[in-house]
């Protein structure tokens, strides 16, 4: 259970550094990127004029408020709350974004599936939690919103953010297929029948729902 | 009692605001209740972790989450109350557009098929408005909730037979909290519909989810049901955002309705443990604020 300070961007051998349980604290850019911002992108062909190779990218989309450019505020819109969304929406976008983009890590909550668990170990990638809903917390790690692109899909842009101290973050997804949340799901699984044995649910007369 | 709609307008954007930052005492007691009886390490620190965010908004005066939901107003007319009702319901609609605006906030609704985000959270239908009546004397409450869509989109409804018995609700609430597993930003609120008609269940599983902690079901049936569903979820161990642990949900709320002699069905709605609400109290001597 090591602790990583990384400095973005990050080298193939850092990410397969990382292991299930480590922490990790972020320092640089940072990219947030949405469910319309990677339906864009990978189902419609747009392009970002940002280089994502080796970066992380987070799953948000922010309370911002537009003001004049300045050196604070490079890309005219300042930071109001920056939180994290559902990461499994986004499933099927995980290997586009590291085959053609070259994202190396995605902080998110909830955890990702089976083919994102595949992607991160044949691709060099890894899975970061952030405790969702503590966005008021995470707001404080942001410094900046350093520029943005795609702002027609506002707040689902691709947003460029300036962070410090950014974490700690737990490895719950590595490039060694460990997933803390495949773990639980299935222990949680395996309890379902003594759950509902205490329940008095003598016989299953309903249908599981799967 | 005569309700100044300017007044409410005022109510709808302060409540939005008022809702997003402050959790309600109930929940902040909720938390300190899991904290005392967790016992899994990664656990307790997601824990401490949600409990220093709520410190933190109310230091920085910063929202809770970034999710600012979909705006619901549920609205109580008491006895002896004149309003004109669609003022009433204009004038929270643009309380509603003036928080996201003056504040700022992000804007979450969009049109369900082109997508188009007017940043007014407000859209066809939306803010959600439910208005109700009560016996109290001159009194009118107006109750906001930002319903986020990590919980709502953990939304379920099964029209189970009569002959699958209480234990297709039973089952049904046990495989929901396993399909949500932490996408749903657990520790929760599982809220239970039963009985009604199918969108009277999900609603009825709403007004569950959103009840305060401590309340019960009013019915002596469906109180037992929820004392046995909120020990039996926290065995499953999905524990604080699905990474293990006891805290899985902060308890199981039942809301019943009477239904058809055919029909057995049990909605789930689930909220997310920054349960946020909000609400106005309109009286003679004024506007209080509280949960």
């Amino acid at each position: 259970m090591a602790h990583h300070h990384f400095v973005t961007p990050i080298t193939e051998e850092q990410v397969r550094l990382l292991q299930v349980n480590d922490t990790v604290t972020l320092e640089g850019a940072l990219f947030g990127i949405r469910d319309a911002t990677q339906i864009h992108m990978f189902d419609r062909g747009r392009t970002t004029r940002f280089d994502l190779r080796g970066h992380a990218v987070i799953h948000t989309a922010p309370n911002v408020r537009k003001v004049p450019r300045s050196p604070e505020y490079p890309a005219g819109y300042a930071p109001v709350c920056v939180g994290t969304t559902t990461s499994i929406r986004m499933e099927r976008f995980t290997r586009p974004l590291m085959s053609t983009c070259g994202v190396r890590l995605i902080i998110g909550k909830g955890g990702l599936g089976e083919a994102s668990s595949k992607a991160f170990g044949e691709l060099g990638g890894a899975y970061l939690a952030i405790i969702g809903g503590t966005a008021a917390l995470e707001t404080t790690w942001v410094e900046a919103i350093e520029d943005v692109d795609l702002d027609d899909l506002n707040p689902e842009s691709l947003w460029r953010f300036r962070v410090r101290g950014f974490g700690p973050l737990l490895v719950a997804m590595d490039a060694h297929g460990a997933s803390l949340y495949s773990e639980v799901g299935m222990a949680a699984r395996r309890a379902r029948a003594e759950v509902l044995a205490s329940l008095g649910v003598k016989t299953e007369r309903a249908q599981p729902r799967d | 009692m005569d309700v100044d709609l300017k007044s409410v307008e005022e109510a709808a954007k302060e409540l939005y605001i008022r809702a997003l930052k402050i959790l309600p005492d109930d929940i902040k007691q909720g938390f300190a209740t899991l904290q005392a009886g967790e016992t899994h390490a990664t656990a307790k620190s997601v824990l401490d972790t949600m409990v220093r965010n709520i410190a933190v908004a109310e230091e920085t005066r910063n929202l809770l989450c970034q999710d600012t939901g979909i705006p619901i107003y549920n609205v109580i007319l008491g006895r002896d109350v004149v309003v004109d009702g669609m003022g009433l319901k204009a004038a929270i609609r643009r309380g509603c557009e003036r928080a996201t605006r003056e504040h700022p906030l992000r804007s979450s609704v969009v049109h369900p098929i082109s997508r188009a985000n007017a940043h007014t959270s407000t859209g066809r239908e939306v803010p959600v408005i439910h208005i109700d009546f009560s016996d109290a004397p001159e009194r009118l409450e107006i109750e906001m909730i930002p319903k986020g869509s990590g919980s709502e989109n953990n939304s379920w409804l099964r029209m189970a037979i009569p002959a699958e018995g209480v234990d297709a609700i039973r089952t049904f609430v046990v495989d929901c909290v396993l399909e949500a597993g932490g996408k749903t930003c657990p520790p929760t609120i599982v809220g239970v519909g039963v009985g009604g008609t199918a969108d009277l269940c999900v609603h009825l599983a709403k007004r569950a989810a959103t009840r305060p902690l401590g309340s019960h079901c009013d019915d002596p049936d469906g109180a037992k049901l929820e004392e046995a569903l909120s020990t039996a979820v926290n065995r499953l161990g999905v524990g604080p955002q699905g990474l293990g642990g006891d805290s899985t949900a902060f308890a199981v709320h039942v809301e019943l309705a009477a239904t058809h002699i055919t029909m057995n069905p049990v909605a789930v709605n689930m909220q997310c443990h920054s349960a946020r609400r909000a609400r106005a109290t309109f009286t003679p001597s004024g506007v209080d604020y509280g949960f």
